[in-house]
């Protein structure tokens, strides 16, 4: 059951990643997929009964919590440049 | 044991000159040119020291070292003097302190680059001749690319970057495949044997069947065709020599080239020689073609450096012929058609280069009647031009002579019993003689004689700098043209030995 | 001794090279000079021993030049009845047109250089003539071919000068091809390049493992672009550019003799050679009927004696190839004689005229230059075969063996052999009417300044007349007829040689009267003939076009092949071509992989998802 949710999480969070055009937005939605993977290892550290899945989801925790940090505020300076929240408009790291 | 000694000082001395070169700031030009040369001389003098003690009637390696390197793959830092390379080291260490001293006046920017090149470029080719460990060989044969591509490309003319890549990436391109081809020799050497080994004395031992050695065969060939150059692979060198700086060019027509056609006589043909011979028409329709191409296109260049370009192509097809004739005076002609084109292509663009000082253009249309403004230059071209074409008395003639006459006495008795083909190459290759006269007479016609003209004149003739360069060439051209049997003795017995192994007929050396 | 010979012009060469310009004209003409005289000296010295030891050779090695394979290659010096001859020749000879260019190169500013080259000629010329194997002959083949390319371009501020230079290099490089061939072959039969043992292996038992007669065609090939004859002949006549005394010594005495010494020299060879004696024959005979009948046409003075001597060298391969070897010999050293005072006597008429070539611009000088005159006169008569002239006799031998040898004579040969002498007689004589009888032709300006030459030139002119008068009294085949025995002549055919000898006499002096018809009285008559027969002259004055001819089928082609198809389809368009578009290939590949890099997160997204599913997909499949 848990793992169903927890597999649709994830599956919502790529999908809004791939769909959507607002930066936040997809910040958001990677931060679903996140938490999707967080709820599958709980419930695997629940079910084997092993400490492991907890640990790592701390880890995840963590490392999402700096990811965000980092990336909002990216993200609201490109804006106050552009204006635009689109992830279309953001091209310049092309080869 | 000294004298081990001495060739490994001979060969890491480019290296403590490098380190010299260290101490000297950047803007004393003099001190920086001026120790470049000695360093060069002491150089020479040590080589010179080593060709007389060289044993002509001992055959193997003579002056050896051999020291464990990574032992894990069977590597070891293996050097040594034979037969096969004891001239060409010499022409190097010969050549050395000429083009050194040739470019004393042509470079003027980052001249301590420019001989720290010069000093890593020595120690590249020295290394290449001397290796007896393939490792060590492909080693110092990828060490030589850096310091040309940099000399052509900073120091060279108006299409340098061009010119530059171009070479890089053609040598490279053959580099790669060599290697893949090293590395499954090993790789076989392994394990048909069991053991490991990058000496060229166990490399020589296996037996490999004729497919793989086709395959092997053509990598290593591929790799030093490109170098030698031979036709079709050649479209490099004319670029190369037209954009670099004079010593670049000296370096490359002198040396360089020979390190092709040495690959082809230490490596390529003794490790495969049944592919050899199976290969040998090919071969040969090769090298008779670059003589005939190379010549008929420098009939019709008016870039006088590209004249001297394709003219190389020409006689290296020379080397090539004679080395595939296996015959014993043929290959004992190639060798001596090696050093001897060495000598009169680095001559011939010193020439070029002071000329090019005084006039700054290479177009031939723009100078006349040389003969007349600069005679003591105009005797010393007519000379080389005359060395060039193989004329009697000269060290062209020689190796001309020898090869033709091995390929003429290996391919008749091949008519005789039914296959025409190598003596229908033959013959062509003789009507090299004619096209060689044809185009360099052409390039001495409108350059040294008629109406008298050049550009930012009046020119001055030549100084003493330049004339005791050229006279030293001139001598050696005369030495070998007029005496070859003295460098004759010392190759006698690689050039047997590479013949038995090719042909894989232990005779006395006559091909009859 | 033999090696001092040789070196001795050598040393000259060096000297007069280095020092010349430094130490003044003195020196120069000195060394110059005394040089080649010694060597005379000793020539003639080292020729008596070879007679007081009864024709036994005297062989001299040098050194080895180089050993291969058990087989080794030796400069050595061998001298012999024929090579004694030939010495004699080119160090007598040669030293007497030294000392006449020291009067007519006077007052030239490279007058050390002019002996220098001069000097290093006669070395080379040496070491071809004494050598004894085809190496040492073939360096100083080549040696004697750079020597005239220096020596006929010597006032190479002329284009043209040059350019007859380069003509005459190439040209002979082309039968240096066939030469080398031989020598090859020779070689690889009979494992040595030396010639006694060459010549000794085929007149042997056994005969060697080559064919005879294909070894003879190349060499043959060799000698024709030294002794210019058909078709390599076109060199010579534009070698005319160079100084007089070199067209004297070179083209004329001794270089062009060369490819007549060589087979001489490799009788031995020819002799079992009967397909390349034949065709030796017969294109000596053509070329000497070809260029008699262009020499009739010529007005340049030197241009005529230029023809004259391709004539005369076809006429000896003619005794040659009926192997008649020591009568071809003969007409060598008695052509070098007359040869060589006419050449000269024509460069004394050109310093007296100022520089004039063209005779009809001459006329009337018979009386103004009268030791030129002379001189001229008598080796005409030689070389026309007017008894007892020295050219009689050898032209005679000639046409005697062409009719009657046992080895390939026939009267067609005869015949046009004949036809070929009485045109020489009829150009030659024309050539003196032109140039010294009747009205003065000459630039009034020109014939203000005539005077005879200084002595130094009209000495020698004297010397060679006199022994183009009186050289021919000494039977050189009897001499050599040890060595080059006289091919046999069937019995029926005795009873033909007094009358055939009388046609000769006849026809020399018909010759001679037909030139006084026709060119005497102002060469009225002469004219009118021109006119009718205008396309003939120009054909002949155009020298047949065979040097357009060969422009056209040579010269372009070569150049068109070269440039475009080598250079532009071949280097350009195919080698370059395809490194350049594999370097396009690369770097428009690289172009449209790196569109995958556009910057766009979502696609880059997808990229992820997808290479995500697709490990997936690879795992579980290959699980």
């Amino acid at each position: 059951m848990l793992l169903l949710l927890a597999m649709a999480l994830f599956a919502l969070g790529l999908i809004g990643v791939i769909v959507r055009r607002n930066l936040l937005v997809m910040l958001m939605c990677m931060e679903l997929m996140l938490n999707g993977v967080n709820l599958s290892l709980v419930t695997f550290a629940q079910q084997t009964s092993t400490a492991a899945g907890a640990v790592l989801v701390f880890l995840i925790f963590v490392v999402a919590a700096a990811e965000i940090a980092i990336a909002i505020p990216i993200v609201l300076v490109l804006v106050r440049q552009r204006r635009t929240l689109d992830a279309d408009a953001y091209t310049e790291l092309h080869g | 044991m000294a004298d081990a000694m001495l060739l490994n000082l001979v060969l890491f001395l480019p290296v403590v000159g490098i380190l010299l070169l260290l101490f000297v700031p950047a803007k004393s030009e003099g001190t920086i040119r001026w120790t470049t040369f000695w360093v060069m001389v002491v150089q020479l003098v040590l080589t010179t020291v080593l060709y007389v003690h060289y044993d002509a009637a001992v055959p193997g390696l003579q002056f050896e070292t051999r020291l464990p390197w990574i032992p894990a793959w069977g590597v070891y830092y293996q050097i040594g003097l034979d037969g096969y390379n004891i001239l060409l080291v010499l022409l190097t260490a010969f050549l050395g302190p000429l083009v050194v001293a040739g470019a004393f006046s042509a470079i003027t920017k980052d001249v301590k680059l420019f001989y720290a090149m010069v000093f890593l470029i020595q120690f590249a080719m020295l290394g290449t001749f001397v290796a007896q460990d393939l490792f060590v060989f492909y080693l110092f044969w990828e060490t030589m690319l850096i310091p040309m591509f940099l000399i052509i490309g900073i120091w060279g003319g108006e299409r340098r970057i061009y010119a530059t890549i171009k070479f890089f990436l053609y040598t490279a391109f053959g580099s790669i495949l060599m290697l893949a081809a090293v590395i499954y020799l090993v790789y076989s050497l392994q394990t048909t044997t069991g053991v490991t080994s990058f000496a060229f004395a166990d490399l020589n031992r296996m037996q490999l069947p004729l497919s793989v050695q086709l395959v092997l065969l053509s990598a290593f060939g591929l790799s030093f065709a490109i170098k030698v150059p031979i036709v079709p692979f050649h479209t490099w060198l004319p670029d190369a020599h037209v954009e670099a700086p004079t010593a670049g060019s000296v370096i490359l027509a002198g040396v360089l080239l020979k390190m092709g056609t040495y690959g082809f006589m230490k490596l390529g043909f003794p490790l495969f020689p049944d592919a050899t011979r199976y290969l040998a028409p090919l071969i040969m329709a090769l090298a008779v073609i670059s003589i005939i191409y190379g010549a008929c296109l420098a009939l019709v260049q008016n870039d006088i450096k590209k004249i001297i370009a394709y003219s190389s192509i020409s006689h290296l097809g020379y080397v090539m012929l004679g080395l595939i004739s296996l015959d014993l005076i043929g290959i004992q002609g190639a060798i001596i058609q090696m050093v001897s084109h060495g000598l009169t292509a680095a001559g011939l663009f010193l020439m070029v280069g002071m000329i090019y000082e005084r006039c700054h253009t290479r177009e031939l249309s723009a100078y006349g009647g040389l003969a007349k403004l600069l005679p003591v230059y105009s005797v010393f071209f007519m000379i080389l031009t005359l060395a060039s074409i193989g004329l009697p008395t000269t060290s062209g003639f020689t190796g001309e002579f020898l090869v033709l006459l091995g390929a003429f006495r290996s391919a008749w008795p091949l008519h005789v019993a039914g296959d025409t083909l190598p003596l229908v190459f033959a013959a062509s290759a003789v009507l090299g003689v004619v096209l060689g006269a044809l185009y360099m007479l052409r390039f001495a016609q409108t350059f040294l004689f008629g109406a008298a003209k050049a550009p930012h004149a009046p020119v001055v003739d030549l100084n003493l700098r330049e004339k005791l360069i050229l006279a030293a060439i001139v001598a050696a051209v005369f030495a070998i043209g007029l005496y070859p049997d003295e460098p004759l003795r010392k190759t006698e017995l690689a050039a047997k030995e590479f013949q038995q192994r090719v042909t894989g007929v232990p005779i006395p050396g006559s091909a009859r | 001794m033999l090696t001092l010979i040789v070196l001795l012009p050598l040393a000259g060469f060096f000297l007069n090279g280095l020092l010349g310009n430094r130490l003044g004209k003195p020196f120069v003409t000195i060394v110059g000079c005394g040089l080649p005289l010694l060597a005379f000296g000793i020539a003639i010295k080292s020729f008596l021993d070879l007679l007081t030891g009864g024709g036994a050779p005297i062989v001299e090695t040098a050194f080895t030049w180089a050993r291969i394979g058990g087989q080794s290659f030796d400069i050595a010096f061998w001298l012999d009845r024929l090579s004694g001859i030939m010495v004699l020749i080119v160090t007598g000879v040669g030293t007497l047109i030294h000392i006449y260019s020291t009067g007519y190169m006077k007052e030239d500013k490279s007058y050390a250089r002019f002996f220098a080259y001069l000097n290093l000629f006669l070395f080379f010329m040496l070491l071809l003539v004494l050598g004894r194997s085809l190496l040492v002959l073939f360096v100083g083949w080549e040696g004697v071919g750079l020597a005239s390319y220096l020596l006929i371009g010597f006032w190479f501020e002329e284009p043209d000068n040059a350019r007859a230079g380069k003509k005459a290099f190439v040209t002979n490089r082309v039968g240096d091809a066939g030469f080398l061939l031989g020598m090859f072959l020779l070689y690889w039969a009979t494992g040595t390049l030396e010639m006694d043992k060459i010549n000794a292996a085929f007149m042997g038992p056994t005969a060697p493992l080559v064919s005879a007669s294909l070894v003879g065609v190349l060499l043959f090939i060799g000698a024709s672009g030294k002794s210019a004859q058909i078709p390599l002949h076109v060199w010579l006549p534009d070698a005319m550019a160079g100084p007089t005394p070199v067209s004297a010594l070179i083209h004329a005495a001794t270089m062009v003799t060369a490819g007549v010494y060589l087979v001489a020299r490799m009788s031995g060879v020819y002799m079992h050679a009967e397909a390349a004696s034949q065709v030796v024959a017969v294109i000596g005979l053509a070329t000497a009927f070809f260029a008699a009948t262009i020499a009739v046409t010529q007005y340049d003075i030197k241009k005529v004696l230029a023809y004259s001597t391709i004539s005369q060298l076809g006429l000896m391969f003619l005794a040659l190839g009926v192997g008649a070897y020591s009568v071809a010999i003969f007409h060598v050293y008695t052509h070098a004689f007359f040869k060589a005072c006419l050449f000269l006597g024509a460069g004394s008429v050109i310093h007296a005229l100022s520089g004039e070539q063209d005779v009809r611009k001459m006329g009337g000088l018979a009386r103004k230059i009268p030791v030129t005159f002379v001189t001229f006169i008598v080796a005409t008569a030689a070389i026309a075969g007017i008894p007892p002239l020295a050219g009689f006799f050898s032209k005679d031998e000639i046409l005697w063996f062409a009719f009657a040898s046992g080895r390939g004579g026939s009267p067609v040969l005869w015949a046009v052999a004949s036809a070929t002498s009485l045109l020489t007689s009829f150009y030659m004589f024309r050539l003196v009417w032109l140039t010294f009888f009747g009205k003065s032709r000459m630039d009034p300006k020109v014939e203000h300044h005539v005077h005879e030459s200084p002595k130094s030139m009209t000495g020698v002119l004297a010397v060679l007349a006199a022994l183009s008068a009186v050289g021919g009294f000494l039977s050189l085949p009897h001499f050599l007829e040890p060595m080059l025995p006289l091919p046999e002549v069937p019995e029926s055919l005795h009873h033909l040689e007094t009358p055939l000898l009388i046609t000769s006499i006849v026809f020399a002096f018909a010759g001679l009267a037909l030139a006084a018809f026709f060119f005497g009285n102002g060469a009225v008559r002469a004219a009118r003939v021109r006119e009718q027969f205008d396309g003939l002259h120009r054909l002949l004055s155009g020298k047949y076009f065979i040097d357009e001819l060969y422009e056209r089928l040579l010269g372009r082609p070569l150049v068109w092949l070269s440039e475009r198809v080598f250079l532009r389809t071949g280097d350009r368009m195919l080698f370059d071509g395809t490194l350049h578009g594999l370097a396009g290939l690369a770097r428009r590949t690289a172009g449209a992989l790196s569109r995958v890099q556009n910057g766009n997160l979502h696609l880059y997204a997808y990229l992820v998802i997808a290479g995500m599913a697709a490990c997936l997909a690879w795992s579980f499949r290959h699980g």
